[in-house]
C-alpha cells in the first residue's frame, strides 16, 4: 500500500508536469533574435524583447500572417497592412487612412519599424500606447480604423482552417485571443529594421557619401543652422529619433492636443513624437498630420515657417523670424543627407511581405 | 551605472568579513541629487510654470534641466579615495535620476570630502562610448564630441515682455575649427563639519540661479540660444558653473 501510494504520488506528478502544459507535447517554438544592424550594435543598448513574448519563428510568421490578414477588421476587408504598406516604410501615402466604413482618419499612420528600440516604450504620435504589444489593440476596435470588435475578430479567425494550428505552434495553443493576436503582430514589428542605409554605410566605412550629404549632415548638426540632431537623433543615435515629444512650431493653436489628451497636462498640447528621419523617401507626407507632401516643405517650415504657441519647445528657438532661415544651398544638401537615411531594401525585403 | 551594482556587492562582502563587534562600522551613504533656485527648491512640478527672476532681472520659465555627473569619489580619514563607478545623467522630470546611489556601503572611517565631475572629464568624454547617452546625449563633432554636460531650456520674457526661447547647453568649448578646450567642471567640497562615520545622505545640491549669475551676469537677450558653439558662452558656463554645487548632509540616525 505504501508502495502504491509512492507510486501514485510519482504518477501525479508526472500527470500534473503534463497536464499543467497548456501548450501540449508539440509545442516547441524555436526562438530567434532580431538581427541587429551593425550600426546598431556599435551604439545603441539591446533591443527591447519582453520576457512574456518571446521571438520564435513561429510566432514571427503568424504575426506576420495576421499584419496582412483583413479578417481582423469588422467587415474583413481591411488589414494592418491597408495603412501601414511595405513599400512606403508602413506608412499610408494617404495624408488620411480611409478605414473600413469610409471614415477618414485624423492623422497620418506612423510608419513601423525599429520598434524594439524604442526604450520609451511610447507609441502612436500621442504616447498612448505603452508596448509594441498594446499599440496593436488599438486599430481592431478603433471606429474610425477596423471598426471591430475583438471577440468577433478573434472568432473569426478561430473559424478559419488554418489559424488555430498556427497559434498552437506559436503558442502552445489553438484557442486564439487577442492577447496572443497582438503578442504575434508584436513579434512581427519588432522584425522590421532599418539600420542600412547609404549613411549607415558611410558611417561604417563601406562607402563614401556625396560632398552635398555630407554638408548636409553638418548642417543638420548646426546648432545654428538646422539644428534637427536634438530631437532627431545623430551620428551617435541611428535611431534617428529621440522619440520623444516636441511642440516643432507648427501651429498657434491646436485643433489635435496630441500628448496633451493623453497626460492631461496642458504644458503638453501640441507636442507629437519625433518620427524617424529613415526612410523619408518613401514616407510621405509628413508630420503627424500629414500637413507636407514633400520634404522640401518640411525643411521650408523649420526655416522659415516656424510659429509661437505657448508650449513651443525651446529648440525652435528662431520662430520668431519664423525660423533660421538657411541658404538654398544648405536646404539642398540638408534634403540630400536626409535621403541618405533610405534603405531602398527595407521596403522591399521578401520577409516583410504579404504571406497570404 | 552598471558597476554600482558590482560595488555594492564586493562592500556587501566585505561587510560579511568584518562581522565582528570589535571591528569598526562600515559607513552606509545615499547620494541625491536636488536643485534649488536660490535655495528655493526647484522639481518638475516648477516647470513651465514658476517663474524665476535671474540675476540680469529677466523672468524666465524652466521647461527641461538634465545634467551630468561622474566620479563621485568619497575620502576617508584613513586617505582611502572610494570613487563610485559610472555616471548619472540627472534629468528633473524622472525621479528615478534623482540618486546616484541608495545605501552604497563604504568601508569604516570618518569620511572628510567629496569630490565628482560635472559632465566628463577629458577622459571619459569619449565619442560614441556610451550606449544610453548616445540617444539624445551626445555633443557634435564639430563642437569636439563626446557628450553634453547640461541641457538647461525654457522661455523668458524679453523687454517687450514677450516670451522667448532659451537653450542653455553646455559641453566642450570650441576654440576654432578642430581646436577645442575641455569644459568640465571637478567639484570638490569639504564634509568635515558633518562627522559621517556611520549612515548618512548626502544631497548634491545645484543652484540653478547661479548659472546665471557668478561671476558672469548672464544676459538671455544676449546669449539665448545658438550657445553650443559660441565660445565666450560656453566658458562663462564654466566660470558660472563653479560656484553651482553645494552639499547637504544628513546623519541617519539608526
Amino acid at each position: 500500500m505504501k508502495l502504491n501510494l509512492i507510486s501514485l504520488v510519482f504518477l501525479s506528478v508526472i500527470l500534473f508536469s503534463c497536464s499543467n502544459d497548456d501548450s501540449g507535447p508539440d509545442y516547441n517554438p524555436t526562438e530567434v533574435g532580431l538581427e541587429v544592424p551593425e550600426i546598431f550594435d556599435l551604439l545603441l543598448p539591446d533591443p527591447l524583447i519582453p520576457a512574456n513574448n518571446p521571438q520564435t519563428v513561429e510566432g514571427i510568421a503568424l504575426g506576420r500572417k495576421l499584419f496582412y490578414e483583413p479578417l481582423l477588421s469588422g467587415d474583413g476587408t481591411q488589414a494592418c497592412a491597408d495603412c501601414h504598406f511595405a513599400e512606403n516604410a508602413f506608412t499610408d501615402p494617404d495624408r488620411f487612412s480611409t478605414g473600413i466604413d469610409g471614415l477618414i482618419g485624423d492623422r497620418n499612420a506612423m510608419p513601423v519599424f525599429n520598434v524594439a528600440w524604442n526604450f520609451n516604450e511610447k507609441f502612436f504620435w500621442d504616447g498612448r500606447a505603452l508596448s509594441v504589444e498594446d499599440q496593436a489593440f488599438g486599430p481592431v476596435v478603433n471606429l474610425i480604423e477596423m471598426n471591430n470588435t475583438w471577440p468577433n475578430a478573434v472568432a473569426s479567425l478561430q473559424a478559419t482552417d488554418n489559424y488555430p494550428d498556427l497559434f498552437l505552434d506559436a503558442f502552445g495553443t489553438a484557442t486564439i485571443d487577442s492577447v496572443l493576436v497582438t503578442k504575434a503582430i508584436a513579434q512581427f514589428e519588432r522584425t522590421l529594421i532599418s539600420g542600412n542605409s547609404r549613411f549607415d554605410k558611410h558611417l561604417l566605412g563601406e562607402i563614401t557619401l556625396t560632398d552635398s550629404e555630407l554638408n548636409g549632415f553638418n548642417v543638420f548638426m548646426d546648432e545654428t543652422k538646422g539644428d534637427c540632431f536634438h530631437c532627431h537623433g545623430s551620428d551617435a543615435n541611428p535611431l534617428w529619433t529621440d522619440n520623444i515629444f516636441h511642440n516643432n512650431g507648427l501651429d498657434t493653436s491646436f485643433e489635435d492636443i496630441g500628448l496633451g489628451k493623453v497626460t492631461n497636462d496642458p504644458l503638453d498640447h501640441g507636442k507629437f513624437k519625433s518620427p524617424s528621419l529613415r526612410n523619408l523617401a518613401y514616407s510621405a507626407p509628413y508630420m503627424h498630420d500629414g500637413r507636407f507632401a514633400t520634404l522640401d516643405d518640411v525643411i521650408n517650415h523649420y526655416s522659415e515657417g516656424l510659429v509661437w504657441s505657448y508650449t513651443i519647445d525651446p529648440l525652435m528657438k528662431t520662430f520668431a523670424e519664423g525660423g533660421v532661415h538657411l541658404s538654398p544651398e544648405d536646404k539642398a544638401d540638408l534634403k540630400a543627407f536626409l535621403l541618405s537615411l533610405s534603405e531602398p531594401e527595407f521596403t522591399t525585403n521578401p520577409d516583410f511581405q504579404d504571406p497570404n | 551605472m552598471k558597476n554600482i551594482a558590482l560595488l555594492l556587492i564586493l562592500a556587501i562582502a566585505f561587510v560579511g568579513c568584518n562581522d565582528d563587534d570589535d571591528s569598526p562600522s562600515n559607513v552606509v551613504m545615499s547620494i541625491n541629487l536636488s536643485q534649488n533656485w536660490d535655495e528655493t527648491n526647484v522639481t518638475a512640478a516648477d516647470f513651465g510654470t514658476t517663474e524665476f527672476t535671474n540675476q540680469n532681472g529677466e523672468v524666465l520659465k524652466i521647461s527641461k534641466l538634465r545634467y551630468l555627473i561622474s566620479k563621485v569619489t568619497l575620502y576617508n580619514s584613513y586617505g582611502d579615495a572610494i570613487e563610485l563607478p559610472g555616471y548619472n545623467l540627472v534629468d528633473i522630470s524622472d525621479d528615478n535620476t534623482l540618486s546616484f546611489t541608495k545605501n552604497a556601503v563604504f568601508p569604516p572611517g570618518t569620511y572628510t570630502r567629496i569630490s565628482f565631475v560635472y559632465g566628463f572629464n577629458e577622459e571619459d568624454n569619449i565619442d560614441n562610448a556610451y550606449e544610453d547617452l548616445n540617444i539624445d546625449w551626445a555633443w557634435p563633432d564639430m563642437l569636439g564630441g563626446g557628450y553634453h554636460f547640461m541641457q538647461q531650456e525654457g522661455t523668458f520674457k524679453d523687454p517687450n515682455g514677450d516670451p522667448q526661447p532659451y537653450a542653455y547647453h553646455n559641453g566642450t568649448a570650441r576654440v576654432s575649427e578642430g581646436v577645442f578646450e575641455q569644459n568640465f567642471i571637478t567639484v570638490d567640497i569639504d564634509l568635515e563639519d558633518y562627522s559621517i562615520n556611520d549612515n548618512a545622505i548626502i544631497d548634491i545640491k545645484m543652484n540653478i540661479a547661479e548659472w546665471f549669475k557668478n561671476p558672469n551676469t548672464w544676459d538671455l537677450n544676449v546669449f539665448s540660444g545658438g550657445l553650443m558653439g559660441n565660445y565666450d558662452a560656453q566658458i562663462d558656463m564654466n566660470q558660472n558653473g563653479q560656484n553651482v554645487f553645494s552639499v547637504d548632509v544628513a546623519i541617519v540616525e539608526e
